[in-house]
């Protein structure tokens, strides 16, 4: 019997490491052990596929769940998930959530002195399609201060969480907006290895923006990818 | 060709957006196999229970078989179960899944797996999501499991779920520290 083909290796440079100090919330939480190295097996190159059935016509437009719209600025996020072979990943789910515009998420443990918006949530969830685009249609998020050390405020951000085929491919991530200032000054950016740091940081994308109405952004996720020919076991 | 996206943490705030109604309920009414009740609770280095994690679960049915088109076994999938699961802890740390006790399923080179749950850990000040397994100890096949047999023996214990009464079992995360979970590198 044959095992399945395997993902390929992460590179150890590109996801941040849990060990990252200056991300305070880290100290108690990043295990202190080294990973033990296991075998890619058929409970790892599963994963779920259907997951919380499905998705509503307007689950992709999060300015369209409540009977206004949200404040802030308009804009349309599109991308495309891919593997690392560049084909597209075609029906996986896309989460999205944030804050509102002016950094608050409706979100029971967030004390931040800004108003919330009754008009907005800041959850939404896509499929890919065949082509692996999702879009998005939200409005941008505020910065937020955060008590991590004195003064520290959060990047405009985008949480993104994307399933892929497997177990393997499960991806959470953060999406920022290009040439924020605050990009220096965050450590759960910085976090990343410099080399990948940039590919959390969305493109304006001119051709995305609809005149008079919204700005667009463009940010294409990569999700683990096969080895080039599968393992055969003699 | 480009590397995968980076990793981030999901952050403390993901409660209106990540948990759906049922998601701890991986049992369905007419799924087969004996149903179980996995509690637990996550902890921090500091022994301190850490509230705003989210545990994700992936197992296959009672026959051994992953709903997914990669698992070519030939017997029938549980057409009721899907396997997965997505659970936050609560503010003091705990969480409580229900699902059926999965069958033993192929590993490498042939070799069965005992029966486990994989897991995925993420939460705030979690930048890069940690992977583990729940194993059962009321399971004599664990004994013959090829990747419990890779990790070292004083630490397999953190990766086997205590039965505490009939299809009840206990289970904790510890993070970081004295009896710190064993979490995977695959």
């Amino acid at each position: 019997m044959s095992d399945p083909a395997r993902y390929r290796p992460v590179p150890s440079d590109l996801h941040p490491p849990n060990d990252s100090p200056e991300y305070h919330s880290t100290l108690l939480r990043c295990p202190r052990q080294p990973l033990v190295a296991i075998p890619q097996t058929l409970s790892e190159i599963t994963g779920p596929t259907q997951v919380q059935g499905r998705i509503g016509a307007l689950d992709h437009d999060l300015t369209r769940q409540h009977a206004g719209a949200p404040l802030g600025e308009r804009i349309i996020l599109e991308g495309r998930v891919l593997d690392e072979d560049g084909r597209p990943v075609t029906e996986t789910l896309v989460e999205l959530w944030q804050c509102n515009a002016a950094g608050r998420y409706a979100h029971r443990g967030d004390d931040h002195d800004a108003p919330l918006d009754p008009n907005f949530t800041g959850a939404g969830r896509a499929l890919t399609d065949a082509a692996g685009r999702y879009r998005f249609i939200t409005i941008k998020p505020g910065a937020y201060p955060w008590r991590n050390h004195p003064n520290a405020w959060r990047p405009a951000h985008i949480h993104l969480s994307v399933f892929g085929s497997s177990f393997l491919t499960r991806l959470i991530t953060q999406m920022f907006f290009p040439g924020d200032p605050l990009l220096a000054f965050d450590p759960i950016f910085n976090s990343v290895p410099e080399r990948a740091r940039g590919r959390l940081v969305a493109a304006f994308d001119f051709g995305l923006t609809k005149a008079e109405w919204a700005l667009g952004y463009r940010f294409d996720i990569v999700l683990r990818g096969r080895e080039a020919t599968p393992t055969v076991e003699a | 060709m480009p590397d995968p996206t980076p990793s981030q943490t999901v952050g403390p705030f993901f409660h209106h957006a990540l948990p759906f109604e049922g998601g701890a309920i991986v049992v369905r009414r007419g799924t087969k196999g004996t149903r179980i009740v996995i509690e637990g609770s996550v902890r921090d280095g500091a022994g301190a229970a850490a509230a705003d994690v989210l545990i994700e679960t992936w197992q296959a049915d009672a026959g051994g078989r992953y709903h997914h088109p990669e698992d070519r076994q030939p017997q029938p999938m549980d057409a009721d179960f899907d396997g997965f699961g997505r659970v936050p802890t609560s503010d003091d740390g705990r969480f409580t899944i229900e699902s059926i006790k999965p069958g033993p399923v192929p590993g490498p080179r042939g070799r069965a797996q005992a029966p486990h749950i994989v897991l995925g850990i993420l939460g705030r000040g979690i930048l890069t999501r940690l992977v583990t397994r729940l194993y059962f100890d009321d399971e004599a096949a664990n004994a013959q499991d090829p990747i419990l047999e890779m990790v070292p023996a004083e630490r397999r214990p953190t990766l086997i779920a205590r039965r505490v009464a009939d299809g009840r079992y206990h289970f904790d995360i510890v993070l970081q520290g004295q009896d710190e979970t064993v979490f995977f590198d695959v």
